[in-house]
């Protein structure tokens, strides 16, 4: 073992492993495209963060003082447009959502990874297919929801109509990030399970699942993202009723929808960007809560 | 592949044969003494004797380093540690043939009545004893290390014959008591030289099969 | 007494003859060491002996191989064969769980529940792979956070708390520095009393001072087989031989 040494001694310590500002200066001198490249990607990165502070504050100076008590007022009604009804929406729909496409995601990719003949003709489709669905605008799947649950089904505008379109949407996302984190758990724990007498059942869920479990919920995390962020697809499905969601059956409006409809109104634009806030601060809130989900994953793992 | 290890190899087998002629020439002056008698030769077998020594240490070392270096397995392994034991008995083999030179001369200058005719005879026998084994060696041969391991006998009937004459000696003369001594222990070490000659014939025969019988 | 027979054995990759005719009986409560250049088919025999083989896509398999006279692809469960056939990987491969969840994982795989009777399971499996000394501290801990001799013969005593007859080792000590090492070889030396070790080895050193009987391999078949002193000091095959001489190709 190292002895310790103090930090104060650490701090003293003058390395001879770091280049001075005049080393650089004499290496930029002979190669003075580097330093143009530097400056260049440099740049670039002050300016991509300088738009996101940008619009994070430019949100928050115009939503901050709407952030009345008002706003939070447990009714809706045409003069006071809460946004309380459509927080609960959101979070109800989000659930529900989750609920129907994770177990699909899950299952499927455990087939594909686990079960199904590496390379097989299958695989390919279901994947290229699951990567084309990904990249189809989500009002495509609002008009597919709207046609075959709204009305084939006679669901109306409804949370079930809506979760279900949204969980075709989120499907092949979840599924292919929890593939993707099935199939970087290393061979060597199935080996080692299989080895040890374990069944395919037992190895999937004991040892192959636990160790995937970051890399399944960050595909969650990004669905739950798309879900809570979504309007035009629930337009057409969920609907824009004003009140809570009392059943699956009954219309509502999400949060992104509801401010959608209000600025469309033209009449409550302050309330827009006061809901705004509270659609970032919601957003925020889950990154945050699924960050710690994952480290606490993490630690039990690492 | 394993070049090197080979050069080594071939380098070890070079001293073994260097020592093994050192050897043969040793136990050829003691029968060149025993024959003729010569005080220079003595000399120089004297001179000759520390060169064995030095020979043996010198393979002694080589075998050891190669041992610790390359852990020879197999037919290396069997060459190196036969090399190892043989080189015991080629030094014994140059110990005792000065012994005997200089016993020889001892007696020599004392009287000239005694009979060494037996004694000239067991010299011959076993120098050549030595020489097969030698030959053996550097040929890897094993019907010649064979022939090494048979003639053992002949030596035997030889000592026993010095042995019977040197109690006549005895009995005859009780003079020469101190000259029938050194008759009997030049017998003694004739005889002990081919019994190393057999051990090295042995040590060949381990190195070529794995196995030191015949 | 042989635990385990091989008897004309023959194994194939899609068309690659990967194992040619090997018959091959190894005896019960020895070491047995397979040795050989890579790609000779050591470690396809050794995988073929837990049917670890059976996950790899165009692997065909004829011929017989027994363990304690049972046809092992016969009647036999696969997940009981490999309960009584333990088997030790090239790189430690513990579970990213605690060091207990590891040892106890095929115990409870194979239907111990009680707390009691997995804490002394986990104990006498650490005590057995001479480890428990460094671990019993940390039975709560990470074992990924394990050194890789750690981690390697904790593989060990994971393989040992579900009683096996036979230990497999494919090259475990390859990725281990000298003193591991040698504490898995004087591991292996102390398990031989109580089980059948059957190992692939690229150290010829470590057969030499760890088995009983070797058996060297080329290009698919068994070139020899014998007990290991005589295979390394007088070996019958010329190929033997100029391999572990080194004077191979």
């Amino acid at each position: 073992m190292a002895d310790k040494t103090g930090s104060a001694e650490i701090a003293e310590i003058k390395p001879i492993n770091k280049l001075t500002l005049k080393q650089r200066l004499m290496s930029y001198k002979r190669k003075p495209l580097s330093l143009v490249m530097l400056l260049l990607v440099a740049l670039a990165a002050l300016i991509s963060a300088a738009a996101l502070v940008f619009i994070i504050v430019y949100v928050l100076v115009r939503g901050i003082p709407n952030l009345t008590p008002e706003l939070f007022s447990l009714t809706y009604n045409s003069d006071n447009v809460s946004c309380m009804p459509s927080i609960i929406n959101t979070v109800l729909l989000t659930l529900l959502t989750i609920l129907i496409s994770v177990p699909f995601g899950i299952g499927s990719a455990i087939y594909l990874a686990e079960y199904a003949k590496k390379g097989s003709k299958l695989v390919k489709v279901i994947r290229t297919m699951a990567e084309t669905l990904a990249g189809i605008p989500s009002i495509v799947y609002g008009l597919f929801g709207m046609l075959f649950f709204v009305y084939t089904l006679n669901w109306g505008y409804s949370l079930l109509a809506g979760a279900f379109t949204l969980a075709i949407m989120v499907l092949p996302t979840i599924m292919r990030t929890a593939e993707e984190a099935l199939l970087t758990v290393p061979d060597s724990y199935r080996e080692g399970s299989f080895g040890l007498g374990a069944g395919k059942l037992r190895t999937i869920v004991r040892i192959i699942l636990p160790s995937a479990m970051p890399g399944i919920l960050a595909g969650v995390i990004l669905a739950v993202g798309r879900i809570v962020g979504e309007t035009a697809a629930l337009i057409y499905t969920y609907g824009s009723a004003t009140g809570y969601t009392t059943g699956l059956l009954s219309s509502g409006r999400s949060l992104a929808v509801h401010m959608y409809v209000l600025t469309n109104e033209g009449l409550h634009t302050d309330q827009a960007w006061g809901t705004a806030v509270v659609l970032l601060v919601l957003v925020f809130g889950i990154n945050t809560l699924s960050a710690f989900i994952a480290k606490k994953l993490g630690n039990k793992k690492g | 592949m394993r070049e090197y290890f080979d050069l080594e190899l071939a380098n070890l087998n070079n001293r073994l044969i260097g020592m093994g002629t050192l050897v043969e020439k040793a136990i050829k002056d003691a029968v060149e003494m025993i024959t003729n008698g010569n005080e220079e030769l003595l000399k120089a077998a004297r001179e000759q004797e520390e060169v064995i020594n030095s020979s043996e240490n010198k393979i002694q070392n080589q075998c050891i380093r190669l041992l610790l270096h390359q852990a020879p397995v197999a037919a290396d392994l069997r060459y190196v540690s036969s090399a190892l034991k043989m080189i015991t008995d080629l030094e014994r083999i140059g110990d005792q043939a000065i012994d005997i030179a200089e016993m020889t001369q001892y007696i020599r200058n004392r009287s000239s009545v005694v009979n060494m005719t037996h004694i000239q005879e067991m010299a011959e026998q076993a120098a050549k004893m030595v020489t097969l084994a030698i030959d053996a060696f550097v040929k890897k041969d094993i019907d010649l290390a064979q022939t090494v391991s048979r003639s053992d006998d002949v030596i035997d009937g030889l000592f026993d014959k010095v042995k019977n004459e040197t109690v006549e000696l005895i009995h005859s003369n009780k003079e020469l008591g101190c000259e029938a001594i050194d008759l009997m222990m030049i017998a003694k070490y004739l005889e002990r030289i081919g019994d190393h000659a057999v051990n090295i014939a042995e040590w060949v025969a381990f190195s070529i099969t794995g196995s030191r019988e015949f | 007494m042989d635990k385990f027979t091989i008897d004309k054995m023959n194994l194939y990759y899609g068309k690659f003859h990967a194992l040619k005719d090997v018959t091959l009986h190894m005896p019960e409560n020895k070491i047995t060491a397979f040795i050989g250049p890579s790609g000779c088919g050591k470690s396809t025999l050794l995988k073929s002996l837990n049917r670890m083989n059976d996950l790899v896509e165009g692997c065909k398999i004829t011929g017989d191989i027994r363990l304690d006279g049972e046809d092992i692809y016969g009647n036999m469960d696969v997940n009981v064969l490999r309960k009584r056939v333990g088997m030790v990987f090239q790189k430690a491969n513990p579970f990213p769980m605690s060091v207990y969840d590891n040892i106890a994982f095929g115990p409870r795989t194979h239907g111990i529940k009680s707390k009691r009777e997995l804490d002394r399971i986990v104990e006498e499996s650490l005590r057995d792979a001479a480890i428990w000394d460094e671990l019993k501290d940390r039975l709560k801990k990470s074992a990924l956070g394990l050194s890789g001799g750690q981690q390697q013969r904790l593989c060990i005593a994971r393989a040992l708390a579900v009683k096996p007859e036979v230990l497999l080792m494919d090259e475990a000590t390859s990725a281990l520095d000298p003193i591991s090492t040698g504490k898995i070889e004087e591991l292996c030396l102390k398990l031989k009393d109580d089980y059948t070790i059957i190992m692939v080895t690229h150290n010829m050193q470590q057969a030499l001072r760890v088995s009983d009987n070797t058996a060297f391999f080329l290009l698919g078949e068994m070139v020899e087989y014998n007990t290991t002193d005589a295979v390394f000091s007088s070996p019958k095959d010329k190929r033997t031989e100029e391999y572990i001489t080194g004077r191979f190709g």
